[in-house]
């Protein structure tokens, strides 16, 4: 039985390895084969971003040469450029974030939050993770097949817009297609498989308004995916007719429209920007309560904040098209209606700091990355309600200024939850806890790293630099300079955060206690061992294992 | 810790179908790509081979469930939820058609100050014609669905339920061939063309993707006729029975949408 100790879900554990991860119908196993490969597609995104920013580093085209890394005298590689930026974006969208957040910790989570066995639809919920990892190969593919200019890859930018994507040579686009219909197939069925979890298996007596704040953020980021993504497959389906089939949705000498795509694709996309940081939020939520040995400040109004954050994100798209020529009476809607989104969302970030308010703050790494979040998602929000202007988008659209916005809100938001999310549940998930020194190390790190990045971009942005370009002028030389610096130092800590994981695994101290932070850990996932066995709640949790009589 | 199961919930043993699916779908959608560029459709079929195989075995699998008694009663609500998200999922998919037709439709490009398209002439099709039989086809055919629901729960009339089925299915066949009739007249005699401009594309996008559906929804039906024939079905706990006939009335929502926008305002200035 010492062995039992070790591996406490393994005793009576009647799989073998294949039956167990490649057959899998155990939320918390698929969940952790999200958290992996997320990873994976992660650390391939981000070589990209160090090619591209090693290339940005100083004026002139030093490394995409048409004749080879680093070639003399060397004639520069559009192509090259605009295939980085563009399986940058994708990889980050469909493939890294959303499986990170909502497939990885969703699955993992949220079914013991709300003291479920496991998912309502086990089996459809690998079927969610494999339809993931043929996408990513199906991205892959993509990238490495015949696409245009003779070269490997599509050079079109994430949100494929026509006439570029339908006129992209080559199989390369079509593949980054179907990579996102099956990205997109994969994350409906994985966000019907949460609603109905959600709705149909929260343990006796948690009433809708007393299930913890992440729970609640799945539940309605699995909303914004149901009623988004099929849009989306629908355009990209019509991209795909037009390329192949000789149809004209986006043509104009057929009588196509192609801001007609930009339109349906944003009214994918905004929710799409919610569908990334919300799970973000509620873990955010539950990490600063912890450290701040408080509740959470406000839980209904931090629900209804989410409700009102993913209603609003299906009506705001056109922001995104200010200068596509709408008229005035639109622009005027989208503005308002944008700004309006600030109201829940400020409603969010007072929360949290009215939950630190006067609370006993212990700095560990989880709380750090939540801080983190916090400064930089404001950052990004308050650059995201100077954007939301039309007059000033004018200006802005399409400069670095937009770049680094929703890098703050997403690379910065978003990846910051991940990491704060990974060492609050490290331990829960594997039983080994990782190093706080090295935890810390880490933070400081990526936040100096992240910040030298982006927050230079802002300048940029103003001085009038246009994103999505291989090469610059002599007078934005300094801020590249230092972004580039900023993303190398970035890099480290993403390495280091590798090392420590693996560290961890191998070596780390071994955890046991159900509850290894404080009493304000007081969801249901706290009370069961550590790690969980194959099976938990066979018998379904009382009500006073998880009603504490406060907010969660 | 109590080691047996205490609950209502169907925690499934480890399954192969989901990894099978999509690897099948890899393959089916990169020969497709394959098949598009001219190279080969082998692959494509290979795949689609898998993946039918894989609904079906994996299908099988679910009724076989069933009929073991996995499913309680909380588990055919979780079931019915899971059902009526899908299709609000397929409801979401043909919105993009109908933002693509309305649009063009309101706002057509040769109306854009500087534009040199010209519509091109178009043989308008009478709507009161084939397309308002076709109607008339699907309506009833949602009739007798329904017919064999009533005659399930309220009755338990397994005679009148395998009759309902049954002439909903034909009636569905009928809707297919009648439809795909009228496209090889369209096609052939009224001077159509299968792209080449906004009108044909949408036309065909829509009620494309509509008559794909309408043929999913036929085999889902014939599916539970054969199991209503095998004895499957109670008045109580007939969950796949009540997800084809939600299906299909969707299928029929989204055709009346079809025959009023498209086929009947759709055509308007061009008759």
């Amino acid at each position: 039985m010492a062995d039992a100790a070790i591996h406490g879900h393994d005793h009576e554990d009647q799989r073998s390895f294949f039956q167990r991860w490649f057959m899998s119908t155990n939320h918390k196993d698929i969940g952790i084969l999200y958290l992996i490969v997320s990873a994976l597609a992660g650390l391939i995104s981000v070589l990209m971003t160090v090619y591209m920013r090693l290339e940005l580093m100083h004026p002139g085209v030093q490394y995409m040469c048409l004749e080879g890394f680093m070639a003399d005298p060397c004639t520069p590689n559009g192509h090259l450029w605009n295939v980085m930026i563009t399986y940058h974006g994708v990889l980050m969208m469909f493939f890294v974030v959303i499986p990170a957040l909502f497939g990885g910790f969703g699955n993992y989570f949220m079914p013991l939050q709300i003291g479920a066995p496991d998912m309502a639809f086990p089996r459809m919920n690998n079927l969610s993770f494999w339809l993931y990892v043929a996408g990513t190969s199906l991205g892959v593919a993509s990238l490495l097949s015949p696409g245009g200019n003779d070269q490997m890859g599509s050079g079109v930018g994430w949100v494929l817009y026509p006439p570029l994507s339908t006129t992209e040579g080559g199989m390369s686009m079509d593949l980054a297609i179907f990579a996102v219909h099956v990205s997109g197939a994969s994350s409906i069925l994985g966000a019907i498989n949460m609603i109905t979890t959600f709705l149909n298996m929260r343990a006796p007596g948690m009433t809708l308004f007393k299930v913890p704040l992440f729970s609640w953020s799945i539940f309605v980021t699995s909303w914004l995916i149901l009623l988004s993504l099929p849009v989306l497959a629908g355009a990209i389906t019509m991209l795909l007719m037009d390329r192949n089939f000789g149809f004209t949705f986006f043509d104009p000498a057929g009588g196509g429209d192609p801001i007609l795509y930009q339109h349906i694709l944003w009214f994918f996309g905004h929710p799409e920007v919610y569908i990334v940081i919300l799970p973000g939020f509620g873990i955010i939520s539950h990490v600063i309560a912890t450290f701040s040995r408080k509740p959470i400040f406000g839980y209904l109004p931090m629900v209804w904040a989410i409700i009102a954050i993913g209603v609003l994100g299906f009506v705001v798209w056109a922001h995104h098209m200010y200068t596509v020529g709408m008229s005035l009476r639109q622009q005027a809607y989208f503005m308002l209606a944008t700004m309006v989104i600030a109201v829940p969302t400020g409603v969010k970030v007072f929360s949290w700091i009215a939950t630190m308010w006067g609370g006993s703050i212990e700095f560990k790494t989880p709380m750090l990355f939540a801080f983190g979040f916090l400064f930089l998602f404001t950052v990004g929000g308050v650059t995201g309600v100077v954007l939301s202007q039309a007059g000033v988008d004018r200006a802005y659209h399409d400069t670095y200024y937009v770049v680094a916005h929703f890098h703050y809100v997403m690379s910065l938001g978003a990846v910051f939850a991940i990491f704060a999310g990974v060492y609050f549940y490290f331990a829960k998930m594997t039983g080994r806890q990782y190093s706080e020194f090295w935890g810390k190390v880490h933070f400081w790190l990526f936040f100096i790293g992240a910040n030298l990045t982006f927050f230079p971009q802002h300048f940029l942005g103003r001085q009038g630099m246009p994103r999505r370009y291989i090469d610059y002028p002599e007078a934005f030389a300094q801020w590249n300079y230092v972004s580039s610096i900023g993303a190398f130092i970035s890099f480290a800590s993403f390495l280091l955060f590798f090392g420590i994981v693996i560290y961890a695994l191998l070596r780390g101290a071994r955890e046991t206690r159900p509850n290894y932070w404080n009493e304000y850990a007081d969801t249901l996932e706290w009370t069961l061992p550590t790690p969980p066995p194959e099976h938990t709640f066979e018998q379904l949790p009382k009500q006073e294992d998880w009603d504490k009589g406060h907010a969660h | 810790m109590a080691h047996a199961k205490n609950h209502d919930y169907h925690i499934l043993a480890p399954s192969i179908w989901p990894l099978i699916g999509a690897v099948g779908g890899f393959v089916m959608l990169f020969g497709a790509v394959l098949w598009m560029q001219g190279i080969t459709p082998f692959m494509f079929w290979a795949g689609l081979a898998a993946v039918l195989y894989t609904m079906f075995a994996w299908w099988s699998d679910v009724v076989a469930e069933s009929r073991q008694g996995d499913h309680t009663p909380v588990v055919r609500i979780g079931l019915r939820y899971g059902f009526i998200l899908f299709v609000m999922s397929e409801v979401m998919f043909f919105f993009a058609w109908f933002w693509s037709f309305f649009k063009h439709r309101m706002y057509p490009m040769y109306d854009y100050a500087g534009t040199e398209y010209i519509q091109p002439d178009i043989h308008a099709v009478d709507p009161f014609h084939l397309p308002l039989i076709n109607t008339l086809v699907l309506l009833l055919s949602g009739c007798a669905i329904t017919w064999a629901h009533h005659a399930l729960v309220h009755d338990n009339d397994r005679k009148a339920l395998i009759n309902g089925l049954a002439i909903g299915i034909v009636l569905g066949i009928a809707f297919t061939f009648l439809q795909g009739y009228e496209y090889a007249e369209l096609l052939k005699h009224e001077g159509w063309e299968f792209g080449g401009d906004q009108f044909y594309s949408n036309f065909f996008m829509a009620t494309g993707f509509h008559g794909a559906h309408v043929i999913i929804g036929t085999i889902f039906l014939t599916v539970c006729l054969i199991r209503a024939l095998k004895g499957d079905f109670t008045p109580e706990k007939h969950v796949g029975f009540e997800a084809a006939a939600w299906y299909w009335h969707f299928v029929d929502v989204v055709w009346l949408f079809l025959f009023f926008a498209v086929y009947i305002w759709g055509q308007a200035p061009l008759m």
